[in-house]
């Protein structure tokens, strides 16, 4: 009757054990997996917002005006005095027959009065793309100084939206990211110092032998290691995945591909290398929380 | 070397467990240290061994002085001592080869060191035979010799046991004296604690008794009488 028992007992505690242990690193992993796949998802919603605005920035110009008195030869002469102003990265001259031109073929020659304007009623210009869409305003005024400019249009307002939003997805993106750094290392701190809980008795007897804190340390750090190195892989590719979802969806839904998805694979080694490097943070920074704790008894 | 000189030992609680305990053991004795339960032996041990630090007089261990020893030569001084404690503390899930093998790679020993070191010392306590069973499928007198075995296999100057034979019949604990004795012979200095009289009387040893906190009587080849108090 007792041995029966006795059986039963072990079998039981063994199972105990090994479920014990594999579920705590199961479920380390699986904190990493996830917190890796949100920094991942909100980086790359952010790179790829950044990626469009800047398709969207450059679509933002301004338009430079010449005096009517010049010709339009004059005009073009004006062209070397333009490119020198700072924060200026593309100059186009436009003729006023040829804005005139874009301007009919625009409105589909639909509005009347249209026809029965000449063609000089619009001024030769400039189109001016920046570097620095942040600058614009002091840019449209150092193009104002140019002589022989008659006026400059810049939608500053539009360029001003477009630098918010960018910012503001950044500093949510780098808020949320710095929140989930933070829980993936207290759950890889408890993980290990439950391993820790575990080897109580192992680490009691190694110290009593003389072992140094170092010793007893290095394999929990290691432990930590290959924990946040088991969760950034299974990231990676959870994300590739997840990542190549979106993106066929985003393409689908609308025709217009006003999102231009940049490709996964384009950007794989550099996602590998930060999930890698944050999994190995979080576990290696984890795992010495929890055992320095441990070790100052 | 041990040197307690007036060491005073009061836990957080207020319990004064040690109040100027002088003792001295010299490298090469066998000392049995007796006393009633309560009477503060394992207190003496654990000073020794640093797990707790005193909070008066002076302790000194093989050269170290416990009372300003830093925390890196803890390890240092540990490894001059082999400890033996009552329940074994031997990891089950371990062989017995293994668990000697765990206490020497813990400090850092090469696989060639074990292999040399491990075979001598089973046999030095008779288990030879069964290096490869687990603690489990050994009897409490053999258990206790791996543990003896294990505190040996790295080679201190000094074994410490608490109380090794309180688990144990009285000839397994009368052969666990008698292998410590001829551990002794071989040249490393021994310290038992035990409250049991009729073993202590069976051998011509140093008898330190400790009563209360204080050391009532300090006798070579004397006996342990609790009478006497
Ligand atoms: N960690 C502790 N905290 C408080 N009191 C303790 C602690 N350990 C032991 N004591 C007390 O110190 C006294 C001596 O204990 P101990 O050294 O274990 O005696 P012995 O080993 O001789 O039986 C006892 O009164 C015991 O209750
Ligand atoms: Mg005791």
């Amino acid at each position: 009757m007792s041995r029966k028992f006795n059986a039963g007992y072990y079998v039981s505690e063994g199972f105990h054990s090994i479920f014990t242990h594999g579920f705590m690193s199961f479920a380390a992993v699986c904190m990493i997996v996830a917190c890796l796949i949100i920094m991942g998802s909100f980086t790359l919603l952010a790179v790829n917002l950044d990626n469009t605005l800047g398709d969207l920035e450059s679509e933002n110009e301004m338009l430079v005006y010449i005096d009517d008195a010049l010709t339009q030869d004059e005009a073009r002469m004006l062209q070397p005095k333009l490119a020198q102003v700072d924060n200026v990265a593309q100059l186009t001259f436009v003729t006023k027959e040829q804005a005139m031109a874009d301007y009919k073929a625009k409105h589909n020659d639909n509005i009347a009065v249209l026809k029965d304007l000449p063609d000089e009623a619009l001024r030769d210009r400039y189109r001016v793309h920046v570097y620095d869409i942040e600058r614009m305003a002091e840019t449209q005024a150092a193009l104002e100084q140019v002589p022989d400019v008659a006026w400059v249009r810049a939608a500053i307002e539009i360029a001003d939206g477009f630098v918010m939003v960018r910012n503001i997805a950044t500093a949510v993106a780098l808020v949320l990211i710095g929140i989930l750094l933070v829980i993936s290392l207290f759950i890889i701190a408890n993980t290990i110092k439950l391993a820790t809980f575990y080897r109580r008795e192992e680490i009691a007897i190694m110290k009593m032998c003389g072992a140094t804190d170092g010793f007893i340390e290095w394999p929990f750090v290691v432990e930590g290691m290959l924990l946040g190195l088991t969760g950034a892989l299974i990231a990676f590719f959870a994300q590739w995945g997840l990542y190549q979802m979106v993106a066929k969806f985003a393409v689908q839904g609308n025709g217009l591909s006003l999102v231009n998805m940049i490709s996964y694979s384009s950007m794989a080694t550099t996602i590998l290398a930060i999930f890698c490097g944050v999994g190995v943070f979080i576990g290696v920074v984890g795992s010495l929380f929890a055992i320095r704790k441990f070790l100052q008894v | 070397m041990i040197r307690f000189i007036d060491v005073h030992k009061e836990y957080d609680n207020g319990t004064k467990a040690l109040k100027g305990v002088n003792v001295r053991i010299d490298d090469g004795e066998f000392v049995f240290l007796v006393g009633p339960s309560g009477s503060g032996k394992s207190t003496l041990i654990k000073l020794i061994t640093a797990e707790i630090a005193p909070t008066g007089g002076r302790v000194m261990v093989n050269g170290f002085n416990l009372n300003n020893i830093t925390p890196r030569q803890v390890p240092q001084m540990r490894r001059t001592l082999g400890v033996i404690f009552q329940d074994f503390r031997l990891i089950e899930k371990k062989t017995v080869y293994e668990n000697l093998s765990f206490a020497m790679r813990a400090i850092g020993a090469s696989n060639r060191e074990l292999r040399r070191r491990i075979p001598y010392v089973l046999q030095l306590v008779g288990l030879e035979q069964k290096g490869d069973r687990f603690p489990g499928q050994l009897s409490g007198g053999e258990q206790q010799r791996v543990a003896i075995a294990r505190a040996l296999v790295n080679n201190p100057n000094m074994i410490i046991a608490d109380e090794p034979t309180g688990n144990l019949d009285p000839q397994r604990s009368l052969e666990i004296m008698m292998l410590l004795e001829r551990i002794n012979e071989l040249g490393t200095t021994v310290l038992v604690v035990t409250h049991e009289k009729n073993l202590v009387n069976r051998f011509n040893k140093r008898v330190v008794t400790i009563e209360n906190g204080r050391v009532i009587s300090d006798e070579t080849g004397g006996y342990y009488n609790v009478e006497k108090i």
